[in-house]
């Protein structure tokens, strides 16, 4: 079985992976075993210790930290939610919607904030929030967190709406459901995994970015991305990685709570 | 059955156009009460796009269709009392076999008896054990059967079935035409089934009407649409066939006597609207011929043996009239009756019965 085209058998494969695992992970992996490090120091290692988790939570910098993770929480859930809710209605008038007029178009400008670099969004979002006289501060940075959101919570919603055969509403209908009654009972339930996956995506986007809140956010409101790089200019302290790692742990488990949603595929 | 039967469905001039090209050309056609009507077409016929037309699914562009006299074409699909098993069955994935059977009455506002009914169903069609299962632990016929227990549910006054059975395997295929023909008359609720199987709508319909490029070529019993075949298509789509260009040279005892060509003569049940001198098509059916070695009928044909086919059930015998058309002639594989093998190049003759041929108007 193992013929000439299984790419294990092209030459350097073995270290062409290793190297490529070595740059995506190697600092991830620093990172996360100096966050147990007892020393004060963020190079020299002297044992295992909780010393900075616990300094995270009781330490100086505690109060400061905590109010940015209530903000980044609250917002990520807060725009995910809002963001998830409009992506579906996009989806479904995409995906459900015939062929309309512009409809391509529609497509475009649902994804293109995926490609535009995002420093021109925040810069766009910020001169948007100043010419509307917004003064800045959570608000501005949950509306921000809304808009750039959406079309990350689209795509899996739309790939999976995608995947829904027609002949389900339709049967829906032909067995006496109203057009709503279809939608609630056959179509919403189908697109389940879909939403759910878009939703910890866009929580996902939300959680982590750092610059366009940078940029939108008003002085004195702290998200934990600008929370951290606020601290780093002071200088690298070892608390950072054990925050830099809780937050890794909680976008792994994110991660993979959608990779096993978005797997649980309900219409075969 | 002789007394007037009601019409359920009544399709008046019913045309379909889709911009430019026309789906279905002015059909007319009613569908009896308590009747398993088949429409049978090749793909592309029209068929499907009526049975849509009559679920809701496709809006009418001229004429109507009628429900128990009652005009439906402003009905959306879930207001019209008519339900549809689809080809792909379209079971709800998420629910269980039981909720996909209760839904049509938990929508039509009975959920109380819903769950009762919903068992009954599932009893009809040999499945109450499954009632807890997802669709998806089950195999093709067994959804198929979930997808009519479905449909059949809120006890519609029409049923429309499209190709359902399309997806089985062979025998499976025939086991289902049986059943699908005793639900029906168990139930009492007329069956409207598309299909482009032509032994299976000989199999199970009541009546048929034969499709073709979006025109009704025929409608009649299975042995009528069989035996009597209007026109070339329905003769060659409707079982094996030997077709024929002829001319008819005159009329004898009200049978019509055909010019085959190279001298060779065959008389034929008249049919109106042939006279002599006209060039028709004659349709031969191949398992109403037989063979022999001498000549005992004095109509018989001269012809010698080109090729014997084994098919298993039946033997088929090509025989070249000679300075003739070719036939084909079937003969059941077995000792009994005329069944007899001629080897290759013996000469033979063709004989038929009285009705193995027929006219065809146009």
């Amino acid at each position: 079985m193992a013929s000439n085209t299984d790419v294990r058998n092209y030459p350097g494969f073995v270290g062409i992976t290793i190297l490529c695992l070595v740059i995506l992970y190697a600092p991830l992996i620093v990172v996360t075993v100096y966050s147990f490090n007892a020393s004060a120091s963020i190079t020299v290692w002297e044992g295992v210790s909780l010393r900075w988790y616990a300094d995270v939570f009781t330490g100086p910098d505690s109060e400061k930290f905590k109010t940015a993770a209530v903000n980044s929480f609250s917002i990520a859930i807060m725009a995910a939610t809002t963001a998830t809710v409009i992506a579906t209605c996009a989806a479904t008038a995409m995906v459900r919607g015939g062929r309309f007029r512009g409809r391509t178009l529609s497509f475009g400008l649902i994804s293109l904030p995926l490609m535009v670099p995002e420093i021109v969004t925040a810069v766009a979002t910020l001169i948007f929030f100043n010419a509307i006289g917004f003064t800045r501060g959570y608000t501005t940075i949950l509306a921000a967190h809304i808009a750039f959101c959406i079309p990350f919570a689209y795509l899996p919603i739309a790939a999976r709406m995608q995947g829904i055969e027609g002949t389900y509403e339709q049967a829906a209908q032909d067995l006496y459901a109203t057009k709503v009654q279809a939608f609630r009972y056959v179509l919403l339930p189908l697109m389940g995994p879909g939403i759910i996956s878009g939703f910890l995506l866009a929580f996902i986007i939300s959680l982590d970015d750092f610059i366009i809140t940078n940029f939108v956010k008003g002085a004195g409101v702290e998200t934990l991305p600008t929370a951290i790089f606020g601290s780093v200019k002071q200088g690298i302290k070892p608390n950072i990685m054990a925050i830099s790692t809780m937050l890794l742990g909680v976008s792994v488990v994110m991660v993979t709570i959608s990779y096993f949603v978005s797997k649980k595929d309900n219409t075969q | 059955m002789a007394e007037a039967r009601q019409i359920a469905i009544d399709v008046r001039d019913a045309v379909k156009r889709y911009g430019d090209f026309t789906a279905l050309k002015r059909i007319s056609l009613s569908i009896h009460d308590n009747e398993f009507f088949t429409l049978l077409g090749p793909s592309g016929c029209g068929k499907t796009t009526l049975l849509r037309m009559i679920a809701g699914f496709e809006d009418v562009t001229e004429g109507g269709i009628f429900l128990y006299g009652k005009e439906i074409e402003d009905l959306p699909p879930n207001r019209r009392p008519v339900n549809t098993v689809f080809q792909n069955y379209a079971l709800f994935p998420h629910m269980t076999v039981l909720e996909n059977v209760m839904f049509p009455l938990e929508m039509l506002g009975k959920g109380r008896e819903a769950r009762a009914r919903a068992g009954e169903m599932l009893e009809l069609v040999q499945l109450s054990q499954f009632a807890n299962r997802k669709p998806n632990q089950l195999s093709g016929g067994q959804q198929q059967r979930v997808a009519l227990a479905r449909a059949l549910a809120p006890q519609p006054k029409v049923l429309l079935l499209d190709e359902p059975l399309s997806a089985l395997d062979l025998k499976l295929r025939k086991a289902m035409q049986i059943e699908l023909k005793h639900i029906q008359r168990e139930t009492g609720i007329t069956f409207i089934f598309v299909t482009h199987d032509q032994e299976e709508a000989l199999t199970m319909s009541d009546r048929i009407a034969v499709m073709s490029a979006g025109e009704l070529q025929q409608l009649g019993t299975p042995g009528e649409i069989y035996e009597y075949p209007r026109n070339m298509f329905v003769a060659d789509f409707i079982g094996e066939t030997n077709l024929l260009e002829v001319s008819v040279d005159a009329f004898a005892e009200g049978r019509a006597v055909c010019h085959l060509g190279g001298g060779h003569e065959m008389k034929v049940d008249a049919v109106e609207g042939i006279g002599v001198g006209s060039k028709v098509h004659l349709s031969v059916r191949p398992e109403r011929l037989f063979l022999t070695d001498e000549k005992i009928d004095p109509d018989a044909l001269h012809a010698t043996v080109l090729e014997n086919v084994f098919v298993g059930t039946n033997i088929m015998t090509i025989v070249d009239l000679d300075d003739g058309p070719n036939f084909t002639i079937r003969a059941a594989n077995s000792d009994r009756g005329n069944a007899r093998v001629f080897p290759e190049g013996s000469p033979v003759f063709v004989n038929g019965d009285r009705g193995a041929a027929r006219l065809l108007v146009d």
